[in-house]
């Protein structure tokens, strides 16, 4: 104690909390917020058809859904660009959240299924006689929100609980990730599983008593959607901006020398990869009654990894950037697919080789780069 | 006058020497004339019982409708223009006015077809006996218990007595004398064969007024005996076709995971685009066989020879040039290998399907691969999956002789363990990657050629197998061939087993799970590479 070499006592203390945002990025923020939520119950409801500033359902729903993928991709982000984890399984915690909430809407059409039964219609199809265990109360809309946030959440931390705990990283995880989710969709493909099979769940007429399909109702989503949204990004740029985000960031750095800093990355991992199934899988419960149907492809492998390059294309560990992948390469799919069906496949698989390769950074990247 | 007497005279001969003392009395044909069936088939019976060649010829002539009877009750067979007597075969001058044909039912249709079976029995044309035989499986008499007994005795051919004495057992089991029911439960004991339990299990049920078919207890303690003894060795074939059916899915699993399994012991990255190295390779064979077909349809059944190299060479090629164009720039960055690899493999089964069309194409195994080993009635064992397994050992013995015998291997195994230190012994690393890259490839292409002669050919046959030959890979561990063998042949046989009690599907969920739990225990896989360095 007394070969103390300086006088001054050493502290170690992390530099002041960063603030979320600088000033003219809050006034961006609020700027982009407050339009969306002005122009868009006027330009849908108020505005006559002919106008060009007339938004269509179709319109609506397009953006809506990408909205929903766009917070996939956020959330995919937070694992992917802060802590290092590349999930290819994220489709799954969208699907769950998605088929929560779509048993809930099959459940609120009541009486008004094709065979007029308190079931729904597949289970009738299937001459079922009652609601499996894990349905009931499903007709609850609070219930169907808690089955939104604690399923995908419980999934998620029990597959992470034992992949991070026996420390599987890298490629590894990745595809075990991947494997995960084709798993559940091969059970979900199952009629006798309980989630519809094939079909999945469809024919949705109301949600919260408000008929689903009406232009009042699907404003409401897409605010909703929108809010959700942004709401998270908030989130995740507090979190990564946060104590933990900085310990996170350095698990995706160097996780072992971390560990001979004394920190244990399990609880981290843990932490950020439940928060983002979570999230994940309230995008899922958003996207179901605007798109109006949930199957189980929504897991499949290929759609998971199509999740990955949202994230690489607008650039990972930048949580504005994926936003903006997942538009750009939704808004190229809706455009394509339409277009040049045949060449939509050719062009993604391009996207997947050259982005990683010329665009490491993403789209934000370029920004950036110019800017410096 | 003359005449008359001169045939009378002749018919008699022909009786005497005919012998057999008449067999059949002419009352007991007579029924067949009368109207009643039931009398009918009661003739019948005795007929078939005599079993000689007056019977034969009666019967013959009943199958081609070539029975008469005249007034007077006589029964004649057609010949021609002329009618002879059934049993004396004397001509008989008979106007067609007077004569009435003797009309059968199905039953008795079926009867005849039987009686005639049942005296082929003895035929002295193997073939004729076998077919016989073969009839008389499935329509199983009583009736004929007499031929076949005779049958039985004078069988020479083992084969065939084999199969007489499961005829007789069938016919047996009905015997009034226990002693010979409880032989033929034991004779059908002896025929392994697990379809027999259907004519055993009948035996212990009761019948409608609350007795037992089977009367004698002794009998039926046999008979549960043997129902035992039949099922214990249903289970084994079973498991033994389990076996087998894991096997030859590992041998596939195991030719995708090689590859795989090589190149990220090296590189470190794992290549989505694998899978459609598989379906490389069999598009490569399909090719192979259509120039079969068009410049050399004499050779076809050799076509698989030629296939071979060219689907190592097409899926190698394709691997060179992806790891100079893609892989090569993104070293270090495996997640982004990851998604960049998926990508080509998503243009590879665009390019395909372009090519070739989305629908399956067809790959025909050459003769010598189709049919199979009956090992038991039970199990067979096709050609195709005995040829692939054994082409995979082929293959797994090259390929420990590369890494282990050659240069190169020594290379790979060197730039696996410290690609650093490798390099400042004057190793090309890029170029080991390289070679090992495209060695890789091609091992996946050899195993799309074995995997286009037992399933469909489709742009998207890669995938299916992809995610199982991951599996084999984390399971196995890397960096040792033995690791991967043991990881694509263990995860093979094990979906298999679970299989049958769960299905398909929650066997690979099962399978997933225990994966997660086995890396609990051992991260590295079974095989781990024994080293001192550690990821920084």
């Amino acid at each position: 104690m007394s070969v103390a070499v300086s006088k001054a006592p050493v502290t170690f203390s992390l530099p002041i909390r960063q603030r979320l945002f600088g000033r003219t990025e809050w006034i961006a923020f609020g700027l982009v917020v407050g339009i969306v939520l002005a122009a868009t119950p006027i330009c849908s409801l108020a505005v006559p058809f002919s106008s060009p500033f007339y938004l269509s359902t179709y319109a609506l729903t397009l953006v809506g859904k990408i909205m929903c993928y766009a917070l996939v991709a956020l959330s995919l982000d937070l694992v992917w660009g802060y802590c290092g984890v590349l999930s290819l399984g994220h489709g799954l915690f969208f699907a769950l959240g998605g088929y929560a909430m779509g048993m809930y809407l099959m459940r609120s059409i009541g009486l008004d299924g094709v065979y007029h039964s308190p079931l729904p219609d597949f289970m009738v199809f299937l001459d079922w006689k009652a609601l499996p265990w894990f349905w009931q109360g499903s007709e609850h809309f609070l219930y169907a929100l808690l089955l939104i946030i604690i399923v995908p959440g419980a999934v998620a931390w029990t597959f992470g609980f034992f992949t991070f705990r026996s420390r599987v990283k890298g490629v590894y995880l990745s595809i075990m990730t991947q494997a995960m989710t084709f798993a559940a969709m091969l059970l979900f493909y199952r009629n006798e599983t309980g989630f519809g099979g094939n079909n999945g769940f469809t024919d949705f007429k109301r949600i919260l008593g408000f008929p689903i399909a009406a232009p009042g109702t699907r404003v409401c989503l897409f605010l909703l959607t929108f809010l959700v949204l942004a709401g998270s990004f908030l989130l995740c740029r507090f979190l990564v901006k946060s104590k933990l985000g900085r310990v996170v960031t350095a698990i995706r750095d160097t996780e072992s020398r971390l560990m001979f800093l004394g920190y244990n990355p399990l609880g981290y991992k843990l932490f950020v990869w439940t928060l983002s199934a979570v999230l994940c899988g309230i995008a899922g419960a958003l996207y179901v009654p605007q798109v109006g149907i949930i199957n189980p492809s929504e897991m499949s492998p290929t759609n998971s990894i199509e999740m990955a390059i949202w994230v690489a294309v607008g650039g990972r560990g930048t949580l504005l950037g994926p936003i903006l992948g997942a538009f750009l390469v939704n808004g190229a799919k809706s455009f394509l697919t339409v277009s040049f069906a045949e060449y939509w496949l050719f062009f993604l698989g391009a996207v997947f080789v050259i982005v990683p390769i010329y665009l490491p950074r993403g789209v934000i990247g370029l920004f950036r780069s110019t800017r410096k | 006058m003359d005449r008359w007497f001169f045939r009378l005279l002749a018919a008699s001969f022909w009786l005497a020497a005919s012998g057999v003392a008449l067999a059949i009395a002419p009352e007991q044909i007579k029924p067949l004339a009368e109207d009643d069936f039931d009398a009918k088939a009661q003739a019948l019976e005795q007929i078939i019982t005599a079993g000689d060649e007056v019977a034969k010829r009666i019967l013959e002539a009943l199958r081609d409708e070539r029975l008469y009877a005249n007034k007077a009750g006589q029964i004649l067979i057609q010949d021609g223009e002329s009618y002879h007597d059934a049993l004396t075969g004397a001509l008989v001058e008979s106007k067609t006015d007077d004569l009435q044909s003797i009309e059968l039912n199905n039953v008795l249709r079926e009867k005849v077809a039987t009686g005639l079976a049942g005296l082929q029995l003895i035929a002295p044309n193997r073939s004729v006996r076998a077919q016989a035989i073969q009839t008389l499986l499935r329509s199983g008499d009583p009736v004929l218990k007499p031929l076949i007994e005779k049958a039985r005795s004078s069988e020479t051919d083992s084969a065939l007595r084999a199969e007489l004495d499961q005829l007789w057992a069938s016919t047996a089991l009905r015997d009034p004398d226990p002693q010979r029911r409880k032989e033929a439960v034991g004779v059908i004991e002896q025929r392994h064969d697990p379809q027999m339990r259907l004519v055993l299990v009948p035996l212990l049920g009761k019948q409608s007024d609350g007795t037992f078919t089977e009367s004698d207890p002794a009998v039926r303690q046999r008979v549960e005996q043997a129902l035992a003894s039949l099922e214990r060795e249903e289970a084994e074939i079973q498991f033994v076709g389990t076996l087998f059916a894991g096997v030859s899915l590992g041998s596939i699993l195991l030719l995708a995971a090689l590859g795989l399994a090589i190149t990220y012991g090296l590189i470190g990255v794992i290549n989505m685009a694998h899978g459609e190295f598989l379906m490389i390779g069999a598009y490569a064979t399909y090719c192979v066989q259509n120039l079969f077909i068009t410049y050399w349809p004499g050779a076809f059944d050799w076509y698989l020879l030629a296939a071979v190299p060219v689907s190592f060479l097409a899926a190698a090629i394709v691997g060179l040039i992806l790891e100079r164009s893609v892989i090569r720039l993104l070293y270090g960055r495996p997640l982004e290998t990851l998604l960049a690899t998926f990508g080509v493999s998503l243009i590879l089964i665009e390019a395909v399907r372009t090519k070739f069309g989305a629908q399956n194409v067809q790959v025909s195994n050459p003769r010598w691969m189709s049919g199979g080993i009956t090992v038991l009635p039970e199990l067979i064992l096709p050609f195709n999956r005995i040829v692939i397994i054994g082409f995979a050992l082929v293959v797994v013995l090259i390929t420990w002789l590369v890494i282990q015998r050659t240069r190169l291997g020594l290379y790979i195994r060197a730039v696996t363990q410290n690609r650093r230190m490798a390099a400042c012994v004057g190793i090309r690393t890029w170029q080991i990657d390289c070679y090992a890259f495209a060695f890789g490839a091609g091992i996946a292409g050899l195993g799309g050629c074995a995997l286009s002669q037992v399933s469909n050919v489709g742009p998207d046959l890669g995938q299916s197998y992809i995610i199982d030959s991951f599996m084999a890979v984390v399971l196995g561990g890397v960096g040792q061939l033995i690791g991967t063998i043991v990881g694509a042949l263990g995860l093979g046989v094990l979906s298999k087993l679970i299989e049958p009690f769960w299905g398909a599907v929650l066997a690979k969920i099962a399978i997933l799970v225990l994966i997660v739990l086995f890396i609990q225990k051992r991260p590295q896989g079974l095989f781990a590479l024994k080293g001192r360095s550690v990821e920084v």
